[in-house]
């Protein structure tokens, strides 16, 4: 479960205070969406989730399964469980995309007391969830998004999200700069991930993203707090009246 | 991948600032007097018994060094070298020339198996099965033994010390000694043409292909002593070889000076291969001590559809000044030089290749990969030419930078001469830092600042490793793990 109380961040180089007390809770085996207008603070929580050192929890706490991630390294945190899908995946030239998915899967095994896999062993484990998921390993054979469409970074990152076996899942725009075909393929990737131990976070800015992964829950964030909350229902309306509401709240 | 992950396990086992070969071997030793003048060359040349025509060469060098002075155009900075407060030989006491393994000390032979190098034929270095290499070892001034000298003779490749091929094949060695490398070609190449004291001669006869790899071991142990090899490669009509230099040396607070000469000669229809990976002392944290490494190299594509090629991987060495390069002499020849050069702590590396078109239809490839940390200075310094008789020569160069932090500088020096209007050179060049938005994305996927580090740098070198020796290939990616080590954080 996670749990989100009073956090105020702020981006570390600016002094410029970002998030200013969310509270948020996603019990284990739910699906929440965050949407918001552009510049909410939706990607920054993302990242503070995430460990990022670019931005500073200044108050409030974050709990995973009841205990503070706050002042852990991203590695660790990767380790416990948590996994961002990015929103712009990086490039790493020169680094196969198997090379790179085996060094994670083993530096996390290895975290977590498990047995590092062989490259059989691996090679077993990769071919079984591409095939899950519907995703062709040549692309594995490149390096690491060089070169990607919009929609290969993004089945990569659920590929590396399915083989890292995370407990909770951020997605972060994922949506962004994919067709409706490639929307598809991955919403079913990430539909084929959830399951009654899995929370997932799924950061948007449209809702035609939550059509395919439906949601238990939507949040509305705008101006670095949590506006409002409801069910599913509540991005529908949000498509049709716009975010203008919240703007005017601020104002 | 394997060695990605040894990579990591190296980088974790070794503490920060820390050189895995910085021991000292405790031996006996026998040591020409201090400083430099006529009497230390003949006390050289005279402990090498070598034959008259040889003394009086190094006798014109030294003449000849006495009127340069000492280059300063590089981008490297140190103190003044005192050339009077050196010692200019220095050999492990009754090691006067390469003998069987029996005869080594055990002393010598605990130092190498300490640096992971077999000297016993039966060995094979450490982790790499069936990979059969002939080493041989020069500890200080002198070679200390030749392996595999028996196998290679049934191929009728000559590897020895250069020493005894002045004694035993004074015909080879006078036919080609400074004739790639004159001995008035510039101030270190003459100094180390008047006191070289040992180094590597390979001959490979016509149309042999040289059944194994060669290599040669440096190691400097003495104090302030200056290390002065020459290595001799002649490929005959048609031949092959492949050869691989390393070099180690103790920690110490002084700086030590090494100034190598390298000649690769390639006949017609032959080919070289040399690879050098140098991991000399770098020097502390601070910046004290280490290597000043001024080093001559080049090859002579002397043959029409000759090759040559250099692959070096920079890792130590407080100071290297260095431009292994080519000539492309014969037509249709080929020169390639793929370059590593790491920098960390305080080093300076001004480093490159000179390709020097002047047959027909000649080509080149460069590929240089630097990768600067900490507060070092990394430069890559080039000349691409072609003669106005080259007609068509090509040359495709490749120069990447690639910082860790914001103290350190990487440069980009290339020189371009064409007086042929055939001639097609392309020069690109990259410099990238690695950006926190990567780091980020490693270690959200559970790789630790260091695990995330390595990575990158493996991906960006990868292009050169391949151009490597399999067996030094897993060698080479722990080596820049563990130079890069601190350089984060």
């Amino acid at each position: 479960m996670l749990e989100i109380k009073n956090l105020h961040a702020r981006i570390v180089e600016e002094d410029k205070p970002i998030l200013k007390g969310i509270d948020l809770v996603v019990p284990t085996g739910e699906v929440h969406a965050i949407m918001g207008p552009n510049g909410s603070g939706k990607s920054t929580l993302a990242y503070i989730l995430a460990g990022r050192d670019d931005y500073e929890v200044t108050e409030g706490d974050i709990l995973w399964n009841g205990e503070s991630i706050v002042e852990m390294e991203p590695d660790e945190r990767a380790a416990a469980g948590v996994f961002l899908a990015f929103q712009y995946p990086m490039e790493i030239p020169g680094v196969a995309g198997l090379t790179f998915l085996r060094t994670a899967v083993n530096a996390v095994r290895k975290k977590r007391d498990q047995d590092e896999l062989t490259t059989p062993e691996f090679m077993k484990l990769v071919k079984q969830k591409a095939g899950e998921l519907n995703i062709d390993i040549e692309m594995l054979k490149r390096p690491v998004n060089v070169g990607f469409s919009g929609g290969e970074k993004k089945r990569s990152e659920i590929l590396q999200m399915s083989m890292l076996e995370p407990m909770l899942c951020v997605l972060d725009e994922t949506d962004s700069g994919l067709d409706i075909d490639a929307l598809k393929v991955v919403s079913d990737g990430v539909n084929a991930l959830r399951s009654p131990e899995r929370s997932m976070l799924v950061i948007t800015h449209y809702q035609r993203l939550l059509n395919h992964i439906v949601p238990d829950k939507v949040h509305v964030l705008a101006h670095g707090k949590i506006q409002r909350s409801g069910g599913k229902e509540l991005a529908l309306e949000l498509e049709k009246s716009g975010y203008a509401e919240f703007s005017e709240k601020a104002a | 991948m394997a060695a990605v992950e040894s990579t990591i396990e190296q980088v974790k086992e070794i503490d920060v600032d820390k050189y895995k070969y910085g021991f000292e071997t405790a031996i006996e030793s026998v040591k020409a007097p201090k400083g430099l003048d006529e009497d230390t060359i003949r006390y050289i040349s005279a402990r090498k018994n070598e034959p008259a025509w040889m003394l009086e060469w190094r006798l014109d060098a030294f003449e000849r060094w006495k009127t340069m002075s000492e280059p300063t155009w590089a981008r490297v900075d140190y103190p003044k070298i005192d050339f009077q407060d050196l010692y200019y030989y220095s050999a492990p006491k009754n090691t006067d020339g390469p003998k069987s393994l029996d005869e080594v000390d055990p002393e010598l032979l605990e130092t190498y198996n300490k640096l992971g190098i077999p000297l016993k034929e039966q060995e094979v270095l450490a982790g790499v099965a069936g990979a059969k290499v002939a080493v041989d070892a020069v500890f200080d001034s002198v070679s200390v033994v030749t392996t595999f000298k028996d196998e290679l003779k049934k191929a009728g490749v000559i590897f020895c010390s250069i020493s005894e091929a002045i004694r035993e094949h004074p015909e080879l060695v006078q036919k080609y000694l400074g004739t790639v490398v004159p001995k008035s070609d510039n101030y270190y190449a003459s100094l180390n043409s008047a006191v070289f004291s040992d180094g590597s001669f390979v001959y490979v006869p016509e149309g042999v292909r040289c059944p194994m790899e060669l290599s040669t071991y440096f190691r400097i142990n003495e104090r302030e002593t200056g290390q002065f090899e020459r290595t001799l490669i002649i490929a005959d009509k048609g031949a092959y070889v492949s050869y691989l230099e390393g070099c180690t040396a103790p920690m110490r607070d002084e700086n030590q000076l090494h100034a190598a000469v390298v000649e690769l000669i390639a006949l017609d229809d032959a080919e070289i291969k040399y690879s050098t990976v140098q991991n000399w002392y770098p020097g502390d944290k601070d910046g004290k001590g280490g290597i000043y490494n001024f080093v001559t190299k080049r090859g002579d594509c002397r043959g029409a559809n000759s090759k040559i090629s250099w692959t070096q991987v920079e890792t130590g060495s407080a100071i290297t000044w260095k431009y292994p390069s080519c000539i492309l002499r014969g037509d249709n020849s080929r020169g390639e030089f793929y370059s590593i050069a790491v920098s960390n702590g305080h080093q300076q590396i001004d480093s490159g290749t000179k390709m020097i078109h002047l047959g027909k239809n000649t080509s080149s490839r460069i590929v240089s990969k630097g990768i600067a940390a900490g507060f070092s200075e990394n430069t890559y310094r080039g000349l691409v030419s072609a003669h106005r008789k080259a007609a068509n020569a090509r040359n495709f160069t490749q120069c990447d930078s690639l910082l860790i932090g914001n103290n350190c500088g990487a440069h980009t020096v290339p020189y371009i001469e064409a007086k042929t209007s055939t001639a097609h050179f392309e020069h690109e060049a990259t410099t990238s830092k690695i950006s926190d938005d990567k780091l980020f994305y490693c270690m959200q996927r559970g790789l630790s600042e260091e695990e995330a580090v390595t990575l990158i740098v493996n991906g960006f070198v990868r292009d050169v490793l391949q151009q490597l020796p399999m067996e030094f290939m897993a060698e080479t990616q722990k080596l820049i793990g563990i130079s890069l080590e601190g350089s984060v954080g």
